[in-house]
């Protein structure tokens, strides 16, 4: 519809518009309000006491380094699943949404259903010792296996939110155009070579996007956390969390949600400055 | 006779890869369902891998004596009102992506796409103290403004695919016999996308459903089903609450969501794609 420029479309925005800025502007700024005052005046109180904490610097490290193992396995596996689901089998449908099932399992059920399969009771472990391979049972939980602990959450989330990825890369995978490929076959091109060739250059877009996606999402990395191993692996969420619910500091806990905005943003302004408007174009 | 055991294996490897995979994904599932319906002597008997004698008890304890079945009925509640708060807000605007040029359109789009991203545990803690201020902490209206919040960018995105997946000559067609730009959008378009925001509808559910952080934050008696499981079953709070009731959480948890595969596994690929790339 070439027409001249008309006001309808900016006001059916509008509400919407008006709406997010009020849910995420507001906040974001009595965020920083609630962060650098202290009785109404300016205050570096409440980061003081935050970089103090005996958990923030703990917190800041378990994030990033759940965010480091965690995204590049799911890159990879979402990566080998997608190729290997792009070709045609029997039950191909059946395989698809059974991989895509956790997309809709909350992180709380999520951690719930992998403490059935880890706990000193559950499945696996039963499952070693009936078939002979250790005789007592591998410890996942508690302060004193805080390492096993952190595994727990690196198998849960790659169980949880591998699927996120793969869809992304799998969509990604679908929009190539089969002529390329086989004009590379016409000439010659091998399985590796056109996966190196053609598959990965014209991926690339969409594996950016899921890689920043499941950062930022990895940076609010929460219910799992909670669930499994509590405040053992502080993470940044849920000390914010924490600090709010039970200590009721409200300073304190803003810092710790600005931190993860922080993060964020920085991250967010990588992926505007890799990703230009045309490949966000909804088609 | 070489090439043919070479592809015979390749075969074989690839399924075995495919299996893999899908069990990976399967077993958890199946386990944990188990288990939440196993008696307590089986789960605790070491050699019973895979428990025999079932009972609904947990799950039932959970549902009526644990305030489960209120915290559903409050999930379904703050669901429905994010459903139709996010719709009421997103469809217009997901109209005028798709059936309009304007200037500032792409920008706009960014920005949606940016906000979809914008970390929850930000908005929650302010919300507390305004909530506060507006009576609306602890009510089920508050958190589902919160949620729509949430849902609102997707919800923009996918409906603004869906009608521009509505060719526009039926439009066209029906402003030409006469019928304004609203009658055509209730009469044409609107129909026509049914299907599609009906998947969006529920895609909006699974977010509201599943929601933990804002939900917990926002409320304290009249908490949605997984604020509540968080509260009852999480070390950190509430104390470490026996396994089986942990098992039984994640069944009723997790129902709803495989339903709703099944339900809209047709557009679920494509809306994922929609909404996440």
């Amino acid at each position: 519809m070439k027409e001249k420029p008309e006001l309808l479309p900016y006001f059916l925005i509008l509400p919407a518009f008006a709406y997010m800025m009020f849910f995420v502007g507001y906040p974001l700024m009595q965020a920083l309000i609630l962060a650098f005052t202290k009785e109404g005046v300016f205050s570096l109180y409440n980061i003081q006491r935050t970089f103090n904490d005996y958990y923030f610097r703990d917190a800041l490290k378990f994030t990033l380094a759940l965010a480091a193992v965690i995204v590049p396995t799911q890159v990879v596996l979402a990566l080998i699943l997608s190729l290997a689901m792009s070709k045609m089998f029997k039950g191909r449908d059946l395989v698809l949404y059974t991989i895509v099932i956790p997309l809709t399992i909350s992180d709380v059920a999520a951690g719930l259903i992998w403490y059935s399969m880890l706990s000193s009771h559950g499945f696996l472990n039963k499952l070693l010792i009936s078939i002979g391979v250790i005789d007592r049972p591998i410890y996942f939980f508690g302060y004193q296996f805080r390492h096993m602990e952190f595994l727990a959450i690196f198998l849960t989330e790659i169980w949880r939110a591998t699927a996120i990825v793969f869809v992304i890369i799998f969509a990604g995978l679908q929009m190539i155009s089969s002529e390329y490929l086989e004009a590379a076959e016409v000439f010659g091109a091998g399985y590796w070579t056109r996966l190196r060739r053609i598959v990965f250059p014209l991926l690339k877009p969409s594996i950016q996007s899921a890689l920043i996606i499941r950062t930022l999402f990895a940076m609010q990395v929460f219910g799992v956390v909670w669930i499994l191993a509590g405040r053992d692996i502080p993470v940044l969420a849920g000390e914010g969390f924490y600090q709010l619910t039970e200590i009721k500091d409200y300073g304190v806990a803003s810092i710790y949600t600005l931190v993860i905005a922080g993060i964020s943003i920085l991250l967010a302004a990588l992926y505007i400055k890799f990703f230009k408007a045309e490949y966000l174009e909804v088609e | 006779m070489d090439g043919e055991i070479k592809y015979a294996l390749k075969q074989v490897a690839f399924y075995a890869l495919i299996f893999t995979f899908a069990a990976w994904i399967a077993i958890p599932l199946i386990v944990s369902m188990l288990y939440a319906f196993a008696v307590p002597s089986e789960y605790y008997d070491p050699s019973k891998v895979i428990p025999l004698k079932f009972t609904p008890r947990h799950v039932e304890i959970l549902l009526i004596t644990l305030g489960a079945l209120d915290a559903i009925k409050n999930s379904i509640f703050v669901a429905l009102l994010t459903i139709a708060i996010s719709f009421a807000l997103g469809i217009p605007a997901g109209y005028a992506i798709a059936k309009f040029i304007f200037p500032g359109k792409d920008s706009i789009k960014l920005l949606i796409v940016a906000l979809r991203m914008f970390p929850i545990p930000v908005m929650a803690i302010p919300l507390v103290v305004l909530y506060i201020r507006l009576h609306l902490i602890d009510t089920l209206i508050g958190v589902a403004l919160a949620h729509t919040a949430m849902a609102l960018p997707f919800v923009i995105l996918i409906t603004s695919s869906i009608f521009a997946g509505v060719s526009k000559e039926y439009e066209e067609a029906a402003l030409i016999f006469g019928l304004t730009r609203f009658g055509a959008f209730l009469k044409i378009t609107l129909p026509l996308a049914l299907p599609g925001l009906a998947a969006a509808a529920m895609f909006t559910f699974v977010i509201s459903w599943n929601e933990v952080f804002v939900a917990s934050v926002l409320t304290l008696y009249n908490r949605t089903l997984p604020a509540h499981v968080l509260l009852i079953i999480a070390g950190a709070s509430g104390g470490a609450a026996p396994d089986y009731y942990k098992f039984a959480a994640a069944f009723i948890m997790t129902l709803p969501a495989i339903l709703f595969i099944l339900v809209a596994r047709k557009y679920l690929i494509t809306m994922w794609g929609i909404t996440l790339k």
